[in-house]
């Protein structure tokens, strides 16, 4: 292959040129190159946030403001908006549902998620590979595929309009995900650690928990969060499973209509408190976010 | 690493199992019942073999719902993929400015997709919009309700802001595992910025790079609620993707042989790009094992 011979041609030359001085005027180039890089980031970082701020700025006006005339910034902010959606039960009882089951949801695809990556990583065993193949076509199934299939099968199982129902429902795409993460971390881990620690006589639980367990604990952390994401903006199955009880945030959203024509303001509020838990969860994962996306395999 | 074969490994992987078959086997069988029956109501059923299928793939509207939603796919990577590549070699190696672009970065990502839609459909809006203003100000008649190429473009800036941050942060993954030596090698070497990236930087990302492609082409091809929120599928089908064109079918209409035969054709599609980036992954794993064992 062409690349592979490429990178070993540098290889070499790592090897034959060693510390050599390095040319002045390449040097000077490559600084005034990267002089103008940090255009690139900033101006995409500009794109990924107007319409944010769009929404930032929609939520501070009164509905009359948004309608009436057109502005940068609000002329009279006002959180009036917000105060709607924090004493309104309807509005706030959709957050706490919300969260409700992402909760349920990361705690039950970690936990079962944890045993099936170890097996994995550490054994071959009958149908492995088939199984490992099995469970990624599940992270591709379309939920389009299975909300109504869902509904019935909670129906009859009376769960309808339940968190647990949401919370199991996402389990279909979140639990293959876990493990394929939670796999590619624990397969950095050598065996030798495993096998070390059987001849100390440690039992098999007490290893994985005080051992093991610490060892990969930013791979729990990433597959938590990877499944508190997609648990997080996924609406079409949480929707069809829920009618008022357990109504996630996202879906409490589309009844903004009103006798007096669309609210606005109250619309883009809950937006944005819709953005603050994902915010917030990045910013602890941060340093793994990108290790956590490539799946634990960079 | 070298694995011991065990069978008993078969315990560890029954709880994943038994959910798994609970939130995916059981369900794919309904559907598979209702593909090959009818219904008058009252759960009356009766069987009528491969009807459905043969009308389906017949069917002009799974036809153009098909070719939109590979037009689709193909276009936002055209436009995601270079451009992720582009700002992940741009962004900044060290110091307070990398976790400032990965925090800003992946905030598209967390936000909920219906919230996504409802951005863009404020953001587009001409009489309350940024974007819709400001394009109508400039003379350009910009309606995405009613102009199927503005609701087009909407919804593929729209992608375009939802994931490329992915695909920059795979890469940018990719990039900081490169070490140090291989930059300085290609220093002395007098390697241009092009052979630079041409043979290190792009071989390095080769796996990453994988990964977001068909990360990318498979949830494109599943898209449902943004578009939804932003056009309905319309104007008139513009719009209608393969996932909405189904839960019209099934939830709309109620029409559940049709819409069961349409979930296993579509799912069967998905099942074969998944089996294609199982097989390519697997294969890049091993060539890139093999390469570390001539080092």
């Amino acid at each position: 292959m062409s690349t592979t011979t490429g990178t070993a041609a540098i290889d070499q030359g790592v090897a034959a040129g060693g510390q050599a001085p390095r040319s002045r005027t390449r040097a000077k180039a490559q600084r005034t190159g990267s002089r103008y890089s940090f255009l690139v980031p900033t101006l995409y970082i500009t794109f990924l946030m107007l319409p944010i701020y769009w929404l930032f700025n929609m939520s501070l006006k009164t509905n009359q403001e948004i309608l009436s005339k057109f502005t940068l910034w609000p002329d009279e902010p006002t959180l009036a908006n917000y105060m709607v959606i924090f004493t309104d039960p309807s509005w706030y009882s959709g957050y706490i549902n919300s969260i409700t089951y992402v909760a349920l949801n990361t705690v039950i695809s970690v936990a079962v998620a944890l045993p099936a990556a170890y097996a994995f990583s550490r054994y071959k065993f009958l149908g492995d590979k088939h199984l490992f193949f099995w469970l990624l076509t599940n992270r591709m199934a379309p939920p389009a595929v299975f909300a109504l299939p869902f509904f019935q099968l909670y129906s009859a199982f009376g769960l309808i309009d339940t968190h647990i129902a949401v919370a199991l429902a996402h389990c279909l795409f979140n639990v293959p995900l876990a493990v394929w993460i939670l796999e590619g971390f624990m397969s950095g881990v050598p065996k030798e650690i495993d096998e070390t620690a059987y001849i100390d006589g440690y039992s098999f639980p007490k290893f994985f928990g005080k051992i093991f367990m610490p060892l990969i604990a930013s791979g729990i952390g990433v597959a938590a969060f990877f499944c508190f994401m997609f648990s997080w903006v996924e609406l079409l199955i949480a929707r069809t499973l829920t009618t008022t009880a357990a109504k996630p945030i996202a879906a409490t959203m589309t009844r903004t209509v009103s006798a007096s024509g669309m609210d606005w303001g109250v619309l883009a509020a809950a937006g944005i408190l819709t953005i603050i838990p994902g915010a917030l969860v990045i910013y602890f994962v941060r340093n793994y976010i990108a290790k956590g996306f490539a799946l634990g395999r960079v | 690493m070298e694995k011991t074969v065990n069978n008993k490994a078969w315990f560890m992987v029954l709880p994943v199992l038994l959910l798994v078959a609970f939130t995916a086997v059981i369900p794919l069988m309904t559907v598979v019942n209702y593909a090959f029956q009818d219904s008058f109501g009252n759960n009356q059923f009766f069987w009528v073999g491969i009807e459905w299928f043969q009308e389906l793939l017949a069917s002009e509207r799974f036809h153009d719902a098909l070719v939109r939603n590979l037009i689709f796919s193909f276009t936002i990577l055209a436009i995601e993929i270079p451009l992720g590549i582009g700002i992940a070699l741009c962004m900044p190696k060290k110091g307070w400015g990398v976790p400032v672009c990965l925090v800003l970065m992946a905030l598209p990502l967390l936000v909920p997709w219906n919230v996504v839609g409802t951005i863009w459909q404020v953001f587009g809006r001409a009489d309350i919009g940024l974007l819709g203003y400001f394009l109508n100000s400039l003379g350009i008649n910009y309606n995405y309700t009613q102009d199927p190429v503005a609701a087009w473009a909407t919804v593929i800036v729209m992608d375009v802001w939802h994931w490329t941050s992915l695909v920059v942060l795979l890469c940018y993954a990719g990039l900081v595992s490169i070490p140090e030596a291989y930059y300085q090698a290609a220093r002395i070497d007098g390697a241009s910025r092009w052979a630079v990236f041409r043979y290190i930087q792009l071989p390095k990302m080769h796996s990453v790079l994988l990964i977001a492609v068909l990360l990318r082409f498979m949830d494109s091809f599943m898209i449902y609620t943004e578009p939804f929120v932003v056009t309905g599928g319309g104007p008139g089908n513009s719009t209608t993707f393969l996932s909405i064109d189904l839960v019209k079918m099934a939830i709309g209409q109620f029409d559940l042989g049709p819409a069961a035969a349409m979930s296993l054709v579509y799912f069967l599609i998905i099942l074969l790009f998944s089996w294609v980036f199982y097989t390519v992954m697997n294969n890049a794993g091993t060539e890139k094992k093999q390469y570390a064992g001539e080092e």
